[in-house]
């Protein structure tokens, strides 16, 4: 094919100035925010930070992982939303900065870092050669480096083809993105196990893991499908995506929120029959006081009401009832990794005040300066994609 | 031979863009019977169509609903009220433990059940004849060819009419399609001896070749290997213990659940000196010794312990329990009586709990009292 049969019609636009705005009004709100948080409680805004890093690191790594699952899978619908999940996975690059508070006071978020805390734990001691701080810090360190790797050949042959045509590259892309699979799978297993499980190191959990992975993709989902209808309203995608794109994106949605549920559940109940009292701690702190209103209010936020919005057939092709169920998500997985590691810090008292609101504002201002800044320079559309033509007539 | 009966005129094209525009005209010109026969899926023709969604989600989710429904009340009748059982120390309604249950009977009733409505509500089951069976027509569209059918039953229809604008959409072929003389007389194919007795013949071989392969293909080698097991079965011999049982008694002091070990048995003083009712005068405890009095101890006893027996001298009069000794006795060294008997009178051990022998032992108390009624109890 030369590139004249793929080429598509499109033009590129600024994004309203209202959008920049915003989020540059947010992060300076936020940054504010949380330099107050460090100095007046040095210890909690750590914590916090814990929760807004976990965040991100599922946006941003999820989003590369929705871009590389569309090149094995031979995805055609879903083509003209890659470059939006490009952009977003930028904040790989950023993510370490949100783990730096953590790093340099690991005493006030890990117990397993005290010295003296190991000495009187013998299953402490026998955990010590993975939970130790050098360990720690070595294999973040290189699962960053690895995933900084991966963005930038994955997202620069893509963006090099936007000029080049070169459909050499989406082979190259295809081979990197089957290298990076398990890859993804492994790494976001140390994530969820070094940075959530950890915070209680007695506990252990062998499905938390995908437990994790299934809020990660879930909200990159939910982020995507958020952005995609705000430049598609304001006409800053191509003409031609239609119900039939969202209904895609809605279906995903809806599967990744049985798949949370399910994952959530089998967690739950394994753990509640065979009633061991070193697994079903984990639960009872969960399941007392103020913070088994927050259990069962996870339950809600993060299945029953979502589910029940995008379960009607009309409602995954409806702009307005998505846009509302992604917000809900994103707004579910804040409070699922909120519900994950503040109990382990604060085991009788529900702790939540503007500590924990600082850091999500910063995280929204980031976003979406972030997406305004990189989306200045490139097309928001993969317009050199051999397929982009296709997923424009794409049907269901 | 009765005069044929129209059912539709048909019309078979090429291309799916063909059978598109073809259908988009019909529905334009206001046709309401007809429909759209292909080979494949051909997308955004049901728009075309102007159809409207199908109803068919709704069943399923009712069907879902009530699923979830009867398995939830099913389990919590069988396991909370009719036959409350205690499985690994969970409370009789497990929740958790019912979800995995209840979601599959869910997924299993909305499932099956849709597709059973979609058969007999749309499909028309049992009636399994349609007329476009078995034509030309049908047998080119699940082919290689788009076909589409007016029915002559549209308050529209005109055979000419239609023949005509179908040659002008640039139609193949152009056919009238005619009931079968069984479709006529509403004769239902599904009913005739040849149709049942396949079923029956499905059934049981459905049947018996679940029965075999659960009751005896399962039992036979290679399949059995899951029954060869290194284990020790009940009731049976077994050589690795020195008296030859599989079954272990119990070790020696073992107490059973509920169970108290009696120390007195041989020694009634010295339960009456070192036991004492642990029970309160309350209203409920004497009720529950009443009952137990009257039920166990009242035909050799009598209503008020005065040894006024009811056996009519079929048994040596008992004493009463009005005499001045047993009202000295301590509590304890009545409870020994109900707990071990005393000559002739057997022990009560068996058929009365902890609380409820020492609630008798209070009740005897009272109807003591009752009977020698000081002056200061009648205040
Ligand atoms: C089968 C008839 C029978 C029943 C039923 C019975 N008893 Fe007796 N009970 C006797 C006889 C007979 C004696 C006298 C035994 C003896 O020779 O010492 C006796 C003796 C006693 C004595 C000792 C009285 C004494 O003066 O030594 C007490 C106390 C007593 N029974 C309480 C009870 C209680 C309480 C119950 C109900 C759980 C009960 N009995 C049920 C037949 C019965």
């Amino acid at each position: 094919m030369s590139s004249e049969e793929i080429k598509i019609h499109y033009t590129k636009k600024e994004l309203p100035s209202g959008f920049s705005r915003l989020g540059f009004i947010l992060l300076i709100i936020g940054l504010i925010l949380v330099v107050l948080s460090f100095i007046t409680d040095y210890n909690r805004a750590t914590q916090n930070s814990v929760i807004i890093f976990t965040f991100l690191t599922s946006i941003s790594i999820g989003s590369l992982f929705l871009v590389a699952l569309e090149y094995i899978a031979g995805a055609v619908w879903s083509v003209p939303f890659r470059r939006i999940s490009e952009i977003i996975s930028f904040i790989i690059f950023l993510i370490p900065i949100f783990a730096l508070p953590a790093l340099l006071n690991l005493h006030g978020v890990f117990h397993w870092s005290h010295q003296e805390a190991v000495a009187n734990d013998k299953l402490l001691q026998v955990k010590a050669p993975y939970l130790n701080e050098t360990f720690f810090i070595i294999r973040n360190i290189a699962i960053f480096l690895i995933w900084w790797l991966f963005y930038k050949f994955l997202t620069g042959n893509s963006r090099k083809q936007d000029s080049t045509y070169d459909q050499k590259l989406t082979t190259t892309n295809i081979k990197l993105s089957a290298a990076f699979m398990p890859i993804f799978g492994i790494s976001l297993t140390i994530i969820a196990i070094d940075w959530l499980m950890s915070l209680e190191p007695h506990w252990f959990s062998t499905i938390f893991g995908v437990y994790y992975f299934a809020g990660t993709i879930l909200s990159a989902l939910a982020c995507l499908t958020l952005m995609v209808l705000y430049l598609n309203e304001k006409g800053l995608l191509v003409k031609g995506l239609t119900k039939d794109h969202y209904y895609s994106l809605g279906a995903l949605m809806f599967a990744f929120i049985n798949f949370w549920a399910y994952i959530a559940f089998s967690q739950f109940m394994l753990i509640w029959y065979a009633n061991l009292p070193e697994e079903t701690f984990w639960f009872i702190t969960r399941w007392q006081g103020g913070w088994s209103y927050l259990s069962y209010g996870l339950i809600f936020i993060h299945f029953v009401i979502p589910y029940a919005i995008l379960l009607p057939q009309p409602a995954k092709m409806d702009p307005l009832r998505l846009k509302i169920a992604a917000v809900i998500i994103l707004l579910a997985h804040f409070y699922d990794l909120y519900w994950l590691s503040m109990p382990s810090f604060s085991k009788d008292v529900v702790l939540f005040s503007w500590y924990e609101i600082a850091f999500p504002i910063l995280a929204v201002g980031l976003f979406i300066t972030i997406f305004s800044i990189k989306s200045k320079k490139i097309n928001l559309v993969p317009i050199g994609d051999p397929k982009m033509k296709r997923a424009l007539e794409f049907k269901l | 031979m009765s005069e044929k009966k129209l059912y539709s005129v048909t019309a078979l094209f090429n291309t799916p863009d063909e059978i598109s525009k073809a259908a988009e005209v019909i529905t334009n010109e206001g046709y309401k019977n007809f429909d759209v026969n292909t080979p494949y899926p051909v997308h955004g023709l049901s728009s075309k169509m102007k159809l409207k969604p199908s109803t068919l989600g709704y069943f399923a989710l009712a069907l879902g609903l009530s699923g979830a429904t009867i398995a939830l009340l099913f389990m919590y009748w069988t396991m909370s009220i009719d036959y409350p059982m205690i499985i690994g120390g969970k409370p009789f309604f497990a929740l958790p433990a019912f979800i995995p249950v209840t979601f599959e009977v869910t997924v299993l009733l909305a499932s099956v059940g849709t597709v059973l409505v979609m058969l007999f509500l749309f499909f028309k089951l049992p009636n399994n004849s349609h007329p476009l069976h078995d034509t030309e027509y049908m047998k080119k569209v699940s082919n290689d060819k788009f076909g589409i059918s007016i029915e002559a039953k549209d308050p529209k229809f005109n055979l000419e009419q239609i023949k005509e604008l179908f040659a002008s959409l640039g139609a193949e072929k152009i056919e009238e399609i005619y009931y079968d003389e069984e479709e006529i007389n509403h004769k239902n194919k599904i009913f005739e001896p040849k149709f049942i007795a396949f079923l029956f013949v499905v059934a049981i071989v459905v049947a018996g070749g679940t029965y075999f392969t659960l009751n005896k293909l399962l039992y036979m080698s290679p399949f059995n290997f899951m029954l060869d097991q290194h284990r020790v079965d009940p009731q049976a011999k077994e050589t690795i213990f020195q008296d030859g049982f599989g079954m272990r008694p119990p070790v020696e002091g073992t107490v059973a659940r509920g169970f108290m070990p009696y120390l007195y048995q041989e020694d009634p003083e010295k339960a009456g000196m070192l036991l004492s009712n642990p029970l309160m005068a309350t209203e409920e405890n004497l009720k529950l010794g009443q009952n137990k009095y009257n039920t166990f101890c009242s035909p050799c006893h009598g209503y008020f312990g005065k040894g006024d027996s009811r056996l009519n001298g079929q048994f040596p009069n008992p004493p009463s329990l009005q005499s001045e000794k047993l009202i000295q006795w301590q509590d304890g060294r009545i409870y020994h009586v109900i707990q071990v008997g005393q000559n002739i009178m057997p022990s009560y051990a068996k058929q009365l709990t902890e609380k409820e022998k020492w609630a008798i032992v209070l009740y005897i108390r009272a109807l003591q009292r009752a009977l020698n009624a000081k002056e200061e109890d009648l205040k």
